[in-house]
């Protein structure tokens, strides 16, 4: 009996499946969220799809979001399914074929489950080499909730993420805060960071071509941990535009819409908690 | 003892480039053993690194080739050599060399000496010389650098193209540190890592199972079961320094596997050939 139909007897057994003829429209989505000091992810698998979570510092939330429509076969036996996986094992294991994203063949990916305790499942295969993984599972943790809502969101912009891009990447990394501004006036938005060689703002005006919606309402100053922040650049540089909203407790919600190889749009969501109770120039 | 090279060729300077620095990739020092017909890389390292041959005709490389060994009962040279130094020493020679002269000869110690001649931009010749030290071994030996005995091999299998195996490797790499490596009689070969977190194993299939004839091995296919896989495991870094150390595309690499015993890997391209024996892991 060759692996293959090995396989298809044992499907009965999973309590997930799912199929996907291009793996990297699962990879570069996960990548938006993986960062060597962050692990550890959280898997749930609804019917509308898969959502992945990291954390870090209990601030910081990463949340990619693979909607069913992502895979070609997808599957559900139980509703809500959840574990825990190392995501750079995981990563390794999708990107065991290399990681170019440049055209070529790309492997195709199967995934499977068995629920609680068994290990996670990838079959790939690429140009008629199969590889079988399986990794170990964890029991989940529970996830923070922000609570961030949309009711309470003062501030959004959306822009195309190249603008940002730049001035990520360009952060002093000495600062040991990212201060972002948000307002109404001038000057609209302003990324400060505050390191050993002095202070710098990036100002982002409103009437910019970058930028698609502007809605501030209150003018607000937070400040976000530079090192917890910074790897969200991972998602942006994939990503073609990006929501910034803050709620009224300073809370960050970064957005990133990501195209992925097959046209569909697939989110990547950051949620961070401000540094501390910045000195409030919120005068309400 | 006498040793004298020379090529005008810069595509053997190349050639040499490429092979001593795969060797050196695998070895900080090994042996050099020139003999009438043939040279030889030679490390003897069973342990750590594990043991590799190189074999070249120095036809392919010199158009002037001359050497007098130790006596005439034992016409040849062994000397001990930094293939990395070598290369070194060739590299000023890429682009425009005219001629690379190699030789044995006797400074304040023994030595290597290369004579590269390149023309400078005003029309004089320059020449560079470049002494690489060396140890030169005695009869006693010799011995320790044998052709190694080829083993009566489970199975041999023509290995996938080498960039493919060498992503995979590198990938598997990063999720172990052993790997074990093994292949049955119906073409399938199994990369297969196993750590506490994760185990993955690549299958490669409808690969070419090579049937070596020694006499004895006449009765051997019988008994053997078609899909039982045969395997060795090994340091993942042992078979990334070989696999990478391969500059230019080999025409193919065999994999002889002899279960939990040897992995000997043996690498054809045109003037060279390359053999590797891996350490193998026992647990």
């Amino acid at each position: 009996m060759t692996l293959s139909t090995q396989q298809r007897d044992q499907d009965s057994q999973y309590v997930l499946i799912a199929k996907l003829d291009n793996v990297r429209n699962v990879s570069t989505i996960l990548k938006a969220i993986h960062s060597k000091d962050r692990e550890i992810a959280t898997v749930f698998a609804s019917e509308n799809g898969l959502k992945v979570t990291v954390e870090t510092a209990k601030c910081i939330q990463a949340n990619a979001f693979l909607q069913s429509e992502v895979f070609q076969e997808y599957r559900l036996k139980e509703n809500n399914i959840s574990f825990q996986i190392n995501l750079t094992i995981l990563m390794e294991c999708l990107n065991i074929f290399g990681s170019n994203t440049a055209g070529g063949a790309a492997p195709a990916l199967k995934m499977c489950y068995g629920g609680y305790g068994t290990p996670l499942m990838l079959l790939l295969e690429e140009l008629g080499v199969v590889t079988d993984c399986s990794i170990k599972t964890l029991e989940p943790d529970e996830t923070l909730d922000f609570n961030f809502c949309s009711a309470n969101v003062v501030n959004k912009i959306i822009m195309k993420s190249e603008c940002l891009t730049d001035a990520f990447q360009e952060l002093d990394m000495t600062s040991e805060v990212l201060e972002i501004l948000m307002s109404p006036d001038k000057p609209y938005l302003r990324l400060s960071t505050f390191g050993h060689c002095g202070t710098t703002f990036s100002d982002f005006p409103k009437e910019s071509d970058m930028v698609e919606s502007f809605q501030c309402t209150t003018t607000q100053t937070n400040r976000y941990k530079l090192s917890l922040i910074k790897p969200s650049v991972k998602a942006l540089s994939v990503s073609s535009k990006v929501s910034m909203r803050t709620d009224h407790r300073g809370f960050l919600s970064l957005q990133y819409m990501i195209r992925n190889e097959d046209g569909q749009v697939c989110f990547v969501e950051y949620y961070c908690a401000p540094d501390e109770e910045a000195e409030d120039e919120d005068y309400d | 003892m006498k040793f004298r090279a020379k090529t005008e060729e810069i595509s053997n300077i190349e050639q040499l480039i490429r092979v001593c620095g795969s060797i050196g990739k695998m070895t900080q020092l090994c042996v050099l053993r020139i003999s009438e017909q043939n040279m030889f890389f030679i490390l003897n390292d069973k342990v750590v690194h594990g043991g590799v041959w190189c074999q070249m005709n120095p036809d392919n490389f010199f158009e002037e080739y001359r050497m007098e060994g130790l006596s005439e009962e034992s016409n040849e040279i062994y000397l001990e050599v930094s293939p990395d130094e070598i290369v070194q020493a060739l590299k000023t020679g890429t682009y425009a060399a005219k001629t690379l002269k190699v030789k044995l000869t006797k400074k304040s110690s023994p030595c290597l000496t290369f004579e590269i001649e390149l023309p400078s931009q005003s029309g004089r010749i320059q020449t560079f010389i470049h002494d690489v030290p060396v140890n030169v071994l005695p009869k006693r030996l010799w011995s320790d650098y044998k052709e190694p005995l080829v083993p009566q091999f489970d199975i041999s299998v023509a290995m996938p193209p080498l960039k493919s195996l060498k992503s995979v490797t590198e990938r598997l790499k990063n999720l172990g540190s052993y790997m074990e490596l093994s292949a049955n009689h119906n073409g399938d070969m199994r990369m297969r890592v196993e750590t506490e977190q994760a185990t993955v194993s690549v299958n490669f299939k409808d690969l070419e199972i090579v049937h070596v004839d020694n006499g004895s091995s006449q009765s051997q296919p019988q008994n053997r079961m078609m899909g039982r896989f045969y395997g060795a495991k090994v340091d993942i870094k042992n078979l990334l320094m070989f696999l990478s150390g391969q500059l230019v595309n080999p025409s193919r690499i065999i994999c002889n596997i002899m279960e939990n015993r040897a992995i000997h890997c043996f690498l054809i391209q045109e003037d060279v050939s390359i053999q590797y024996c891996m350490p193998v892991i026992n647990n």
